[in-house]
């Protein structure tokens, strides 16, 4: 018994060694994971983003048919990056709406004149709080929400080419 | 980040420059609520909530954009008489427990609760053999 | 040209590290004492050598040799000198090379001063001291060169993290690895000590200088960082609980615990094992410390600069050297006697419940920073753990080891009587009521911690100079006027933070110039904002003017600065430092309708913490005076005091 007790805090140790062995080897994801998926969007309604189409609203997506939700801001610099491959999604089919945060229509209008526009909606969220309410942590982030209205995917931080086909998959799972 | 870098001495940094936008903080970011004794709760509850962007801070304590605006959202709905739990609990259930700086009490969170008690009981019964019995 | 000599001097360190380890192990082997000349001639050139690398660096980094690419990542042409000099250490490479430094210097102080230590444990510490450095060596010269060259140099270099450009830095890390890194001596000795079988009074008395100047360094290290960050970070708080800064509590925590342990196996040569553990785990929690830190395994660093590598070779370093010291406790220890009993109301005893509270809490601090990763080894699931846990649970515990520690000197080593505590402590007890009605009073819904802090941190300043009491001051030994003046800064530091947490005002507003607003007794009037320019950055300024009452208006200037190399942008607070408090104003954004973000705190008594700190320091400094003088008195006499 007393003998054990020595060996307690090379046994205590060990476990720590281990531990932070596994982490190093494996670091994981430092982003945090948003809570909503699987769950029905939260009620809002967006103002527009720009003149020249309607704002969003939660209610704009129980309609029977996948949408992407694409959470975006004309000054991320990621999110210029991504927008190849979200024309890219709207080429192949898929209905996208978006999201701009603390942003201002002039600059939404010429980010999209610059990227590329596959947007049939955008709501503007001047202070973060749709952002917040889907327990999202940045920009940008998108969403696949289903034909009832349920969150089922999240994509963290911008869509790469390779990132594509799962997003695809995503909106065909959730069909 | 920056408190990381500063505090311990042990520096270094990689540039990614968190892009911000041009427009202005929400108001109620960095505006007091009138009531002194909800401005307390509504401070008390953004201590304890951490921050995504920035994520060794509180979003009392960070510059950064989101932050503002998850304060001006507790300040918001504290003014309008929402409980602080309710506001951390509507939290968590967006970005888990991850958001709150007080740790969740159930089965896998009772071993870091109890490590108090049990550290003075581990300390006291391996300083048993130290003490003397009195009036020897 | 400078950049090899440094290079080659620290290849000759690491060789000399190997020499001095085969060194020591050879004459233990063969219990040839006469080599411990050799012995310790071989530390004091590894530490020349060492030295002399470290020189190297800071002289290239002060020329700008963008030829070297540590240079070039994190210095620029157009930096004021300070940072040039002070961002040697303002990296991962260079901050290493000055770890590894101080722990060859550490060695080689031990080498030319250490009289005392029996020569066989002497020349196992050195050996062991050798084995620390030579990992550390390597980790440098094969995972982390500070000297690599760069073909084409060029033209610019990146700059420092403006954050880190502030005379803040070159002050804090180098007092704080002095504390770091000065504690492996305490740990060299605990192993020399295990290797020997020679843990007693003596080894006691030997060790106590060492640990005591390594936990002067650290206290004002850590002092030091929490001033630098409230100032620096804008938002008015001192201390967060982050992960990182747990890091740097940890071997505080446990040197404090060693310290007042190593005064009881010194004195009545008891606690034998436990002051050999906590030898062992101060300097461990440092090297644990360095490792959370540098792989990036805790989230609150993700911007450190992370080399998965680099991680993996520190986390070798501490298996070897944490797990062998460990092992060889548990190998060893049984053979060491536990030494004399105590009785429960004594100073010995008191002593045993500082050790117990400290270790409790700094196991809280432990568990608290490792708990969130052990989670995610076990499910996945991602966790917090933040100040609502460490003051909940350390909290209460630290108020309690507060009380102990007045209690403590007034008690007689052996044997004392509850009654006659109790008597001495009367005039202590009376005053903290008088606190607590002063808080009732004053406070009538204040929060109990820090009510509690302030009626605690009343009695407890007046519990610790009691032991003066009735002494003749002039023949009071300078270490038991270090101990009270240690204790008292803890009680005055106390009472800042209760003072802080119970009366900071706040006042944030979106201002125009010439409007007034009111941050406590102050009225603060905006004058207006204008642009400046420094020598690497221009700022944003505001000009404030503060009036209290009737009195002398104060002009203060908080800054928006940017910097451009790199591009980053900073606050600089304005503060103003009164006798009774500081008020702290900082700049914030600019809104919509040309609206300046101003924010505004007073700050009642807050700079007690920081002078609490100061004070704990000033004490360990005339503790460790008195200890040394006492010494070469005995010395002189030709004989040791105790004899």
């Amino acid at each position: 018994m007393k003998k054990a007790i020595l060996w307690a805090p090379l046994a205590m140790f060990l476990i720590f060694a281990a531990m932070v062995a596994g982490k190093l080897y494996a670091p994981g994801d430092s982003s945090i994971v948003s809570h909503m998926v699987g769950k029905p969007l939260p009620a809002f309604a967006l103002p527009a983003g720009m003149p020249d189409r309607p704002g969003l609203a939660n209610t704009d997506f129980a309609k029977g048919k996948p949408r992407l939700l694409n959470i975006f801001a004309s000054w991320c610099v990621p999110c210029a990056a991504e927008a190849p491959q979200l024309v890219e999604l709207r080429k192949a089919g898929v209905e996208i709406d978006a999201i701009a945060i603390r942003d201002r229509p002039e600059d939404i209008a010429e980010f999209l004149k610059r990227y590329g526009d596959p947007y049939a909606r955008i709501g503007s969220d001047a202070n973060s709080s749709v952002q917040v309410a889907m327990g999202s942590s940045g920009v940008p982030e998108s969403f696949v929400i289903d034909g009832q209205g349920i969150i089922r995917h999240q994509h963290i931080g911008d869509i790469r080419p390779e990132n594509v086909p799962d997003i695809l998959a995503a909106i065909r799972a959730a069909q | 980040m920056k408190r990381a870098a500063i505090l311990i001495g042990l520096i270094g940094w990689a540039a990614t420059a968190q892009a911000d936008s041009l427009m202005p903080a929400d108001p109620m970011a960095d505006t007091q609520l009138s009531d002194p004794a909800k401005e307390a709760q509504a401070k008390a509850l953004m201590e304890n909530l951490r921050c995504v962007v920035c994520q060794g801070q509180s979003i009392a304590d960070s510059d950064a954009e989101l932050a503002g605006d998850m304060r001006a959202m507790v300040r918001r709905r504290i003014a309008a008489g929402e409980k602080p739990e309710a506001i951390r609990a509507w939290m968590v259930a967006r970005y888990g427990d991850w958001i709150s700086f007080r740790p969740p009490v159930e089965p896998l969170t009772w071993p870091l609760w109890a490590a108090p008690i049990l550290f003075l009981l581990v300390g006291l019964w391996l300083a048993r053999g130290r003490f003397r019995r009195r009036g020897r | 040209m400078i950049a090899e000599i440094g290079l080659a001097a620290l290849w000759l360190a690491a060789a000399l590290a190997a020499l001095q380890f085969v060194f020591g192990a050879i004459a233990l082997y063969q219990r040839d004492m006469t080599m411990l000349r050799g012995v310790r001639a071989v530390a004091v050139v590894q530490a020349l050598l060492t030295a002399t690398a470290f020189a190297a660096l800071i002289l290239v980094f002060l020329r700008t040799d963008l030829s070297v690419s540590l240079v070039a990542a994190n210095s620029h042409v157009a930096k004021p000198w300070l940072y040039k000099f002070a961002g040697t250490w303002g990296n991962h490479e260079g901050s290493m090379l000055m770890w590894v430094t101080i722990l060859a210097l550490a060695g080689g102080a031990v080498a030319l001063f250490e009289r005392r230590l029996e020569d066989r444990t002497l020349i196992a510490t050195l050996a062991a001291q050798a084995t620390i450095g030579l990992g550390f060596y390597a980790f440098l010269l094969f995972a982390s060169n500070p000297f690599d060259r760069l073909d084409p140099a060029p033209a610019q270099g990146n700059g420092l993290n403006p954050l880190l450009q502030d005379p803040g830095l070159a002050f804090h890390p180098p007092t704080l690895y002095v504390g770091y890194v000065g504690l492996s001596i305490a740990f060299s000795f605990a192993v020399g000590a295990l290797v020997t079988r020679d843990v007693g009074a003596a080894f006691a008395r030997a060790m106590r200088p060492w640990v005591l100047a390594a936990w002067i360094f650290l206290t004002l290290g850590i002092t030091a960082g929490s001033y630098w960050a409230y100032y620096e970070l804008g938002w008015g708080g001192w201390w967060f609980w982050d992960p990182v800064e747990n890091a740097s509590l940890m071997p505080w925590l446990a040197a404090t615990a060693l310290l007042h342990s190593v005064t009881v196996l010194a004195t009545r040569d008891g606690l034998r094992a436990w002051t050999v553990m906590l030898a062992v785990v101060a300097f461990s929690m440092s090297m644990i410390g360095t490792f959370l830190v540098r792989s990036g395994i805790l989230t609150s660093v993700h911007s450190f600069a992370v080399d998965p590598r680099r991680g993996a070779f520190i986390l070798a370093l501490l298996a070897i050297y944490i797990g062998g010291a460990l092992a060889l406790f548990a190998l060893r220890v049984g053979t060491v006697r536990e030494g004399s009993r105590f009785d429960m109301v004594s100073r010995e005893g008191s002593l045993v419940a500082n050790n117990l509270l400290l270790s409790a809490i700094l196991g809280i601090v432990l568990i608290g920073t490792l708990y969130p990763l052990g989670i995610e080894a076990l499910t996945g699931g991602k966790l917090s753990v933040g100040p609502p846990y460490f003051n909940a649970a350390a909290g209460p515990l630290a108020l309690i080891l507060v009380v102990v520690m007045a209690a403590g000197p007034l008690l007689r080593w052996r044997r004392d009587e509850l009654r006659a505590l109790a008597r001495r402590l009367a005039v202590p007890a009376i005053v903290a009521v008088l606190a607590l009605v002063i808080v009732l009073a004053v406070l009538p819904r204040a929060h109990l911690l820090p009510s509690l802090g302030l009626i605690l941190a009343a009695g407890v300043a007046v519990a610790s100079v009691a032991p003066l009491w009735k002494r003749n001051l002039r023949r009071t030994p300078l270490f038991t006027w270090g101990m009270v003046i240690a204790h008292l800064g803890i009680a005055v530091s106390l009472a800042g933070m209760a003072s802080e947490s119970a009366f900071t005002q706040e006042t944030l507003v979106a201002a125009r110039p010439g409007e007034v607003h009111g941050v406590g007794p102050f009225a603060v009037r905006f004058e207006g904002v204008e642009p400046v320019a420094g020598p690497n950055w221009t700022a944003l300024e505001a000009t404030l003017t503060a009036t209290r009452g009737t009195g002398a208006p104060m002009e203060m200037r908080p800054q928006a600065r940017a910097f451009w190399a790199p591009p980053t942008e900073t606050n600089e607070a304005a503060i103003r430092t009164l006798w009774d408090g500081q008020l702290y104003t900082v700049l914030g954004k600019q809104a919509e309708d040309g609206r300046w973000q101003l924010r505004l705190w007073w700050k009642p008594f807050v700079t007690l913490i920081w002078a609490g700190g100061a004070l704990v320091a000033i004490g360990g400094a005339l503790s460790l005076l008195g200890r040394l003088l006492r010494d070469r008195r005995a010395a002189q006499r030709g004989k040791e005091w105790w004899e």
